[in-house]
């Protein structure tokens, strides 16, 4: 067995977390500024942290995951590392000439209280930034919250430190991606181009970190929400945040700078928050739904009723990042399945809300977030009572052969699959794709258990 | 050595490198930028701060101590005393293989343990959440050991993981726990986690269990740490000559062979930069001699296992490994025969671990590419020019604060394996004990050695020497490959290997064949694209590019 020594007795732990379902603010930080435009995101701590999350994020991607770190010794430790970070700046700036710098902060430099405002201000003053370049930050300490919460903090700091304001009203509407993969980002700009709106979302990681091979490395790959875009979305008439706990801050700092009014959605992920999403978007813009939409939602509709017998009572346990599990939750509801286990390391009142409020229709599932929550203790709940399928990380592999579950990849990171930067798994067409996974597990199990005189040929 | 002519002027490349860095950057890098010649060695600037901004390949502290020393012992519980990312990142991400002696036998490595500190923890203290950790892994799983590790904000906030430790296992008694201030600012790459990881071992775990095993010829393993199976692979050649194996640090290894291991006779070294104090110290308390060897290349493991029977200098077993190298070679050959066709000529470039980019060169030449530029990612001065430089390296502030243990022979335990006059003869037949000659005696006149290379000019020199293949790790795997030049990861093997031994060096041989003869790099361009003159095979990278 992988996982030998996890016990079917539940015993509250204070202080062992044991297979964390998250992890920490930095890696969001830096996922988050690779969705702006020739920019490069800055680790303001030792090395070891932005190597960590630059490998992570290339096991995830199979991409080149470009990023700078300050290099603490135990000097700057104890001395404060403006130096490393002025240092930087302008290596950076000779060497890479990227557009933006965005530093973000590590549990190291928030213990000393390195003030990155103070320090990207002295950058400035220093005349280390050159003409036309952007630096900005965010404070995104180790020790409070997770790897979303990171995320949620960078938004909000391009929002807070790009939006301007000229009084004078654009047309377009903001869309803040929660965190989600650059394919669904690339399917919320196609739905949004279908329904006739004209967006900005930010940020915006479709083709940078689904690039294409060209025999080139291109050190800032096309995509991204460009300086011009984000400066602009301080005139949009609205905001529709993606995401109460990765997107939202991004919308109260941007509604309070620049005074656009914000609605905050589930990620559109599974029909009914789809279905939020496309009606809140029409709402805002003053369109019709056009019929392709309507369509690409029957078809999914389509499928479900078509195959409701395989879905219906299938007991499924997931962990992950909360804005996915909100509406996937409810996605599986959808489906007639029953989400019994559900596991987030991420804490958060806001999630724990929505989570009770999607869960009414389950009274019968065991939901956990924050400290304690790990995949240890859905390994355990899952020995009390057995699932049919897991939903989760690749870190789910070792529990799913364990216990010989089916088993779905989805969320992050996914380091020994491909196929979720490519197909999205947001609105129709996403549920869709998560529509065929989740049967071809369940279906794939089936045809592997039957015995003979029931192995089916039409299924 | 023979001369390789085709390279391009050294010293031009090294003044392209430099150009785009600020004065100062330039001047640094300037040091650690060097043309090779293995007749004179010149000096090379290592183990030195990295410039901030200047993007390396290089981890920290941490990352060295339990990610690379303590991680592949199967038996310990590893709890990482800090926020939650550090140990998740370390999380079976190095695939460092285990084969448990049973089904019920201890298996931690697929287990990430934290105290996942917290804000209030950080004000006011973690040490309370750190022993509640501990006594919390004691209760669930009774394991023989529990190893501290420290992150950056431990050190800073003054947890003392050591204080705590201690306090644990006097209360347990029957449960080895002990603590590594390994904070990741230490130091200047994940060398500085090599060292403190070896103290701690050393101080902690070796040395507990006096019982002798079985075994005429019976040696350590040092700096082997089972990544894609390396070890299992060593194993079975030592099984098969009759050598008997006491402890790996730490490739598939238990608490219980690293605690036996000074009943040793000999200490054979693989990566020598992330053990050799290992080594050092065992000689100087217990009298066990070290002597580097590499099982990466089937002619080096050959030549490796011969050094070995010759140490112990037994007929019996010499002529054991004879056969056994007899019987193994010819596999080899077959294989190098089919392949070294398609693969001669071939160029390679090497930047990455501490002694990969030494050891990988002999699978190179024994396909017949040439190694045309090559660097570490932590190394020091001895493992690029060979440990006859030691006694002449400054040590710096960044080192100055890696404790140095001080060791003296063990009043009882002290036994010297040979005698001086034995050394002595062994070292007149060439046999290279408690030495390393480093990697560049090994590389060609004119090729480039560069430490802690950063990503420009990893970029620059593909563009410029356009190599066959780049051998580096896994945050510059898909950037060289973006530029159609396939790069082979000496941490991870790209999820392949074992790589040592004579079943290892077929493998990379077919790995490599495969990776800069696949079709792939042909498709690149579309039809539409391919220009009449043929530059669809220019190597680019996007700013780098003149």
């Amino acid at each position: 067995m992988l996982l030998r020594h996890t016990t079917k007795e539940v015993k509250e732990r204070e202080g062992l977390t044991i297979n964390p379902a998250k992890t920490c603010q930095p890696i969001g930080a830096m996922y988050a500024a690779l969705g702006i435009h020739g920019c490069l995101p800055h680790s303001h701590g030792s090395q070891g942290c932005c190597s960590y999350h630059r490998s992570t994020l290339t096991r995830h991607y199979k991409e080149p995951v470009m990023a700078a770190t300050s290099s603490f010794t135990e000097g700057a430790s104890v001395f404060g590392g403006q130096a490393n970070l002025l240092t930087a700046i302008e290596t950076i700036f000779s060497v890479y000439n990227p557009d933006i710098i965005a530093v973000h902060s590590t549990c190291l430099s928030e213990t000393i209280g390195d003030d990155l405002q103070q320090i990207t201000k002295k950058a400035k003053d220093d005349g280390k930034i050159p003409e036309g370049k952007h630096i900005i930050y965010a404070s995104t300490p180790s020790f409070v919250g997770s790897h979303v919460t990171g995320y949620a903090n960078m938004v909000a700091g391009i929002a807070d430190q790009f939006a301007v304001s000229t009084g004078e009203k654009k047309n377009q509407i903001n869309i803040i991606a929660g965190w989600m993969e650059p394919s669904d980002m690339r399917e919320i700009k196609r739905l949004s181009t279908e329904l006739g709106v004209k967006i900005v979302l930010f940020p915006d990681t479709s083709d940078v970190l689904d690039a294409p091979q060209t025999g080139k490395h291109e050190f800032y790959p096309k995509g991204g929400t460009t300086v011009e875009e984000l400066k602009s979305i301080g005139d949009s008439t609205h905001s529709l945040a993606l995401g109460c706990i990765s997107a939202e801050p991004a919308a109260i700092a941007l509604e309070k700078r620049c005074k656009v009014p914000f609605e905050t959605l589930d990620m559109p992920i599974g029909i009914s928050a789809t279905d939020r999403f496309i009606m809140a978007l029409s709402q805002a813009a003053g369109v019709t739904v056009p019929d392709e939409i309507t369509a690409d939602r029957g078809r999914l509709v389509d499928i479900i009723a078509d195959m409701e017998q395989y879905f219906f009572g299938k007991k499924v346990a997931l962990f992950g990042d909360p804005d996915q599990l909100i509406p996937l939750t409810e996605f599986l509801l959808d489906l007639n399945m029953k989400p019994v286990h559900i596991v987030s390391g991420t804490p958060g009142q806001r999630f724990e809300k929505r989570m009770k409020e999607i869960l009414v229709r389950a009274p019968y599932a065991n939901f956990k977030n924050g400290l304690g929550a790990d995949m240890f203790l859905l390994h355990q709940w899952i020995k009390n009572e057995p699932v049919d399928l897991l939903i989760g990380n690749t870190y789910g592999k070792y529990i799913a052969r364990d216990e010989d579950i089916p088993f779905i990849r989805y969320g992050f990171p996914i380091i020994d699959r491909i196929g979720h930067s490519y197909f999205p798994s947001v609105g129709y067409t996403g549920g869709m794709r998560l529509v065929e996974k989740i049967l071809g597990a369940l279906m794939d199990r089936q045809d592997r258990d039957a015995l003979e005189e029931k192995f089916e040929l039409v299924m | 050595m023979q001369s390789y002519n085709n390279l391009p002027d050294p010293a031009l490349v090294r003044e392209d490198l430099i150009q785009k860095y600020p004065t100062k950057v330039a001047k640094k890098r300037n040091k650690s930028i060097v043309i090779n010649d293995p007749e004179t060695i010149p000096e090379v600037q290592a183990n030195v701060r990295t410039v901030p901004g200047i993007i390396t390949q290089r981890g920290c502290c941490y990352a060295g101590c339990k990610g690379v020393v303590l991680g592949p012992t199967r038996d310990i519980v590893n709890i990482v005393h800090g926020p939650i990312g550090c140990s998740f990142y370390a999380w079976l991400t190095r695939r460092n293989q285990t084969r448990p002696e049973t089904p019920e036998a201890e298996n931690y490595i697929t287990y990430c343990f934290s105290t996942d500190m917290q804000e209030e923890n950080v004000v006011f203290g973690g040490e309370k959440k750190l022993k509640q950790a501990i006594q919390e892994a004691y209760d669930l799983f009774h394991p023989k050991s529990i190893a501290i590790f420290s992150t950056c904000p431990v050190g800073l906030i003054g947890d003392d993981v050591h204080a705590a430790s201690k306090e644990m296992r006097d209360k347990f008694g029957d449960c080895n726990v002990f603590g590594f201030s390994c904070e990741g600012y230490r130091g200047v790459s994940q060398s500085a986690g090599h060292h403190i990881a070896n103290n701690g071992v050393f101080k902690h775990m070796v040395g507990r269990n006096n019982t002798v095993k079985e075994g005429k010829f019976k040696l350590n393993l040092l700096g082997e740490y089972n990544i894609g199976g390396d070890a299992f692979e060593i194993e079975r050649i030592f099984e098969r000559t009759g050598i008997t194996l006491v402890a790996s640090f730490s490739g598939n290894s238990t608490v219980g062979q690293i605690e036996n291991a000074h009943t040793a006779d000999l200490n054979v070294i693989l990566c020598h930069r992330s053990i050799n104090y290992m080594g050092e110290m065992m000689e100087t308390k217990y009298g066990i001699p070290w002597m580097k060897v590499n099982f990466v290349g089937a002619e080096s493991t050959a030549k490796s296992l011969r050094k070995i029977a010759e140490y112990f200098g037994d007929e019996e077993l010499k002529a054991r490994v004879e056969a056994v190298i007899a019987e193994e070679m010819p596999k080899v050959k077959a294989v190098i025969d089919e392949i070294r066709p398609r693969t001669e000529g071939k160029t390679a470039m090497l930047f990455v671990g501490g002694s990969r980019a030494h050891h990988y060169q002999d699978l190179f030449s024994e396909l017949g590419m040439t190694t045309v530029a090559a660097g570490y990612e932590f190394a020091h001065r001895d493992d690029y020019e060979g440990r006859h430089v030691l006694p002449g390296i400054k040590i710096d502030a960044d080192s100055k604060n890696i404790e140095e243990l001080k060791v003296t022979a063990d009043p009882e335990l002290y036994n010297p394996r040979k005698s001086e006059a034995e050394l002595d003869a062994l070292k007149e037949k060439g046999l290279e004990i408690n030495g390393y000659e480093g990697m560049m005696k090994q590389m060609l006149k004119k090729t480039l050695v560069v430490d802690d290379v950063s990503h420009y000019e990893s970029e620059r020199l593909i563009e410029i020497y356009k190599p066959d293949i780049f051998c580096a790790g896994i945050k510059e795997k898909y950037v060289v490959q973006k530029m159609g030049v396939p790069l082979k990861q000496l941490h991870s093997y790209d999820y392949g290997g074992p790589y040592t031994g004579f079943e290892g060096a077929q493998n990379f041989y077919r790995d490599i064949d495969r990776m800069v003869n696949n079709p792939v790099w042909k498709l690149i361009k579309a039809p539409w694209q391919k220009a009449e003159n043929g530059s669809s095979t220019a190597l680019e990278a996007s700013y780098v590019t003149h």
